[in-house]
């Protein structure tokens, strides 16, 4: 099978690979790029495990081919931070202990960008309905609710202040 | 070292590799040269396998080969075993039905593998499994546990399925209580079976060295010691000593990865077969299908009352679906995990339980969290609030009134545990206070208003943890001890590193085991290092499971650090010219009670490794073992309190308030223990609400993926209010009982028993669906 050359953006990198055409963006990520932050939960696009932004809009990897990526610009959890500086979303992930076992943490970061990126105030139901489409079978989600909360009121306070 | 000792909510040092994408799970795990494999799974519940003709695989590009469970007998790969022997009450052993890993002949249950394909690529073993051609001659298969012993035989060795039927207490004491009582409860009742889900499917990399013989396994287990016993005594796939099993980051075990599974049996097999490393990750739908299952009960239990509404009595008669063959611990799970905990929290002093565990064509059945203590609490607490009911007193009253007293412990049960410590009241009462008891009444009226119907549940649970000492559970039939193995290893720069045989797969131990070894110590936390999940670096260990992982393996711990304090204090004593009865351990520094000299913990140690000024009586080096066996089980206990409102109309139960105060004794690290107590509500309130493991007539699996079995989602939950009582644990020297399933174990009957005082109605099936709820609100 023929391979597909993509020329995508990730993480505001440029970035080049070839792919099958039946490989999916989650498999890409993780599997040519080195990229294992993205998980597969379920490959149906139910858990949100998988979650990236592709030009901003929050998607699940696993129903993306890595085909698709070509002339996006792919957000993944490795992007987050600032070199040593962590999102306030992963500092408030820290402090609240908003993750047990991890797994589900990477995609709950990125939507929870992509929610923040969009409504800077969510009250605890947006938080809630926002997050929906990320399963997490440890936490219960208390602690997440309550982080992406803080991390909201940060950012706000961040920019407040200019 | 205030802000970092034990009792404090220190952030969990695992979070930064978390939160940063770079955890490191068996599924980001690769080999050079490595090579993939999908099995090859029943799509009947029951069927004789006629042929299996792999010429089309074959023909794949990238196949390397096909190989069934007769390439496994051929290489005497051996069945998987299960754990614990129960006798049934006519001294018969179980009936353990073969459970070759790879079916040969018979398939018993949907997704059961009986074959593995590997290839170059996931995409060519994928291609070669469906052309694998099989030719199955379909058998009748028993799907329901309510007609497993009238259908048909599952296994030659096993008439009418029944693997045992065992029972606990005293039958004659109970039936006289009953003869006597002024009022009996009276309830049946299913417990769902659960299909797991912890997020992360299990996995598999194998590899093996041809010139040294050895394989290294890395796989999703809560215990990777016990797998390199099974998979080398029982399994013979080769001796421990070459077997080496890595359990890197886990995502999430919930009981599910307690096994030894038939995967990665398989997996490392094949790895020697092909001679190169294979690499499986199950998908979702695997999950589903071949993960063990949790509960699935069929109950009828009664409550005798004496006229004071005194309990007198309890009769409990389950029927316990194992599946179609006997997981790792499935035999425990219903019997001694179960039985054991019908006592709650009460002075109850008749019991008498019996339990016949089935066989059916369904996937095995075997721990999920809490494991028969969730299914034994759901029997006490659904009668007790019924009673109440009937007798129209206040539910918490009627618990008060017979709750074993704090100054009645040691308290011995007629179920056989004796119960160390504890004081039911205390958080009875807390949580009567947060969840504001006393005005319920007006908010139900206010919902009333509004057309909504608002209900309120009680749950005081209990939970024996910590399953102990070794020798009591061997007697019982364990195969196993259940001890823990810890080992401080103490740096010649005076740092430490930690290695534990307990495993974490999401419950901080990196984090609350360095709390507890340099508070112990007096050093840094941030000089302390844990390891865990290797069986090459860890000398052994049992593992993590039924919330034993600081009770025991933390207590193991405190051991290791009482040796290495004394052997310090020889050391420094003979540095101080004194005597090591004169020499104190306090804040890392050892000081010499008759005279002014001091030696802090670094300089001990590097005199241990650098021994110039050094008695001549003691080797050098600071490294020390223990191991712990416990002297009882740890038990947790609490009260729960679940406030719902259903909306008549749609028969949504919303959960509007949950408070959970429970006794876990010494807390090490509280937002950890809370993240805990958070985890297992949210499972138990899928559980009443949402989740169910269905197998339709035919036994196929309908509830196989996350369109059809419904998890618990951020927006079905509320935010949950936790406390916590303390009553130390009498017999550890943390005094700690464990926090990991208390959730699970008590929300289920909490949530219940509000969702049928919303409906006024007497029980109500879990899950209680919106339709379930609907149709019982219509009358």
């Amino acid at each position: 099978m023929a391979g597909v050359h993509v020329a995508t953006t990730i993480n505001g990198d440029a970035v080049e690979y070839v792919c099958h055409p039946r490989e999916t963006l989650l498999d890409v990520l993780r599997n040519r790029l080195g990229l294992t932050g993205a998980k597969e939960g379920c490959g149906t696009g139910d858990c949100g495990a998988c979650s990236v932004t592709i030009d901003g809009r929050l998607v699940c990897s696993c129903l993306v081919l890595g085909a698709e990526a070509d002339g996006r610009a792919v957000g993944t959890v490795e992007g987050l931070a600032s070199g040593n500086a962590l999102h306030p979303l992963q500092d408030k992930f820290l402090e609240h202990a908003a993750l047990q076992c991890g797994i589900c943490t990477p995609g709950f970061l990125v939507a929870a960008k992509a929610l923040l990126d969009r409504n800077a105030d969510p009250s605890e139901e947006e938080i809630r309905y926002a997050l929906a489409g990320n399963l997490c079978r440890c936490t219960g989600y208390d602690k997440i609710v309550r982080a992406v909360a803080a991390a909201a009121k940060e950012v706000r306070t961040k920019k407040a202040k200019g | 070292m205030s802000d970092t000792g034990i009792g404090k909510s220190v952030k969990r040092r695992e979070d930064l590799r978390f939160i940063t994408g770079r955890g490191r799970y068996t599924d980001d795990v690769n080999r050079p040269n490595q090579v993939y494999a999908v099995f090859l799974r029943s799509p009947y519940p029951r069927a004789r396998i006629v042929s299996i003709d792999a010429s089309g695989a074959d023909e794949v590009a990238g196949v390397i080969g096909v190989f069934t469970g007769k390439d496994l007998s051929a290489d005497k790969i051996g069945d998987l075993p299960c754990g614990w022997m129960v006798k049934s009450k006519d001294g018969s052993d179980m009936k353990i039905a073969p459970h070759p890993p790879l079916a040969v002949e018979v398939v018993n249950y949907v997704g059961e593998p009986y074959g593995i394909v590997v290839a170059e690529s996931l995409a060519a073993a994928r291609d070669g499994a469906e052309v694998v051609a099989t030719e199955f001659e379909e058998l009748t298969p028993t799907v329901s546990v309510a007609n497993a012993t009238a259908g048909a035989q599952l296994h030659t060795n096993v008439p009418d399925n029944v693997c045992y039927l065992w029972e606990l207490g005293d039958a004659d004491a109970t039936n006289a209580a009953f003869a006597a009582a002024a009022h009996v409860t009276k309830l049946t009742f299913s417990n769902n079976r659960l299909i797991p889900n912890a997020m992360e499917p299990r996995a598999a990399v194998a590899s093996f060295d041809a010139a040294t013989e050895e394989f290294t396994l890395v796989t999703t287990s809560q215990n990777p010691h016990l797998e390199r016993l099974i998979l080398s005594a029982f399994v013979q796939l080769a001796p421990e000593h070459k077997l080496r099993v890595i359990a890197p980051d886990v995502g999430g075990g919930f009981g599910s990865k307690i096994f030894v599974y038939a995967e990665e049996t398989a997996v490392a097999w094949a790895a020697r077969r092909v001679g190169r490393p294979v690499k499986w990750t199950a998908d979702r739908s695997e999950s589903f299908l071949a993960d063990a299952h949790g509960r699935d009960h069929l109950t009828t239990a009664e409550l005798a009352l004496d006229g004071d509404g005194l309990f007198q009595g309890l009769r409990v008669r389950t029927r316990a679906n194992l599946g179609a063959y006997l997981s790792t611990f499935a035999s425990s799970v219903p019997t001694y995990l179960y039985g054991t905990l019908l006592a709650g929290q009460y002075r109850t002093p008749a019991i008498h339980v019996e339990v016949e565990g089935v066989y059916t064509n369904t996937a095995p059945v075997d721990a999920y969290r809490g494991a028969g203590r969730p299914e034994a609490t759901y029997v006490v607490e659904r009668l007790v609030e019924t009673a109440a009911r009937e007798l129209k007193v206040d539910p918490a009253a009627l618990r008060r009134r017979n709750f074993i007293a704090p100054d009645q412990f040691p308290y011995q049960t007629p179920v056989a545990l004796e119960y160390d410590t504890g004081n039911y009241e205390a958080s009875l009462a807390a949580a009567l206070e947060k969840s504001d008891y006393a005005n319920f009444a007006a908010r139900k009226a206010a919902s009333e208003q509004r057309g909504k119907r608002r209900g309120i549940g009680f749950s005081c649970y209990i939970e024996a943890c910590g399953l102990a000492p070794s020798q009591l559970a061997i007697q019982l039939g364990a195969g196993v001890g259940l001890y823990e193995s810890g080992e401080v290893r103490v740096n010649p720069t005076g740092n430490v590193t930690v290695f534990t045989g307990s495993h974490s797969h999401g419950q901080g131990h990196e984090t609350t085991f360095a709390q507890v070894v340099s508070d112990k110590l007096g050093i840094p936390f941030e000089n302390v290092e844990v390891v865990h999940g290797d069986t090459g670096r860890v000398e052994f260990g049992l593992g993590t499971y039924g919330s034993r992982s600081i009770a025991v393996g933390g207590s193991a711990l405190v051991k290791a650090t009482d040796k290495i304090i004394a052997k310090g204090k020889r050391i420094a004593a003979h540095m101080m010219d004194t005597n090591a009865d004169s020499v104190d351990f306090s804040d890392g520094e050892f000081a010499a009670r008759d005279s002014n000299q001091k030696l802090t913990f670094g300089e001990v140690a590097f005199a241990a490794y650098v021994p110039s000024n050094y008695p001549s009586s003691e080797e050098p080096g600071l490294s020390e073992k223990a191991f712990y066996d416990p002297k009882n089980f740890t038990f947790p206990a609490g009260t729960h309190i679940a406030e719902v409102e259903i909306d008549p109309e749609t028969g949504v139960v919303d959960v509007v308030n949950f408070v959970a105060v429970d006794d876990f004794g010494r807390v090490i690290n509280p937002m950890i223990v809370e993240g805990q107590v958070h985890g297992g509500i949210a499972q138990g309130i899928g559980q009443a609400l949402l989740e169910h493991g269905i197998y339709d007539d035919g036994g196929q699996l309908i509830t196989g993926s996350y369109m059809d079995y419904c998890m618990p989602r951020a927006d079905d939950l509320p935010s949950f209010d936790v406390d916590m009582t303390v009553t130390p644990c009498t017999h550890n020297p943390l005094g700690v009982k464990g926090c990991g399933e208390a959730g699970a174990i008590g929300a289920p009957a909490a949530i219940m028993n509000a969702v049928t005082d919303a409906l006024g109605v007497v029980d109500l099936p879990m899950p209680a669906t919106p339709e379930r709820v609907w149709r019982a609100a219509r009358g």
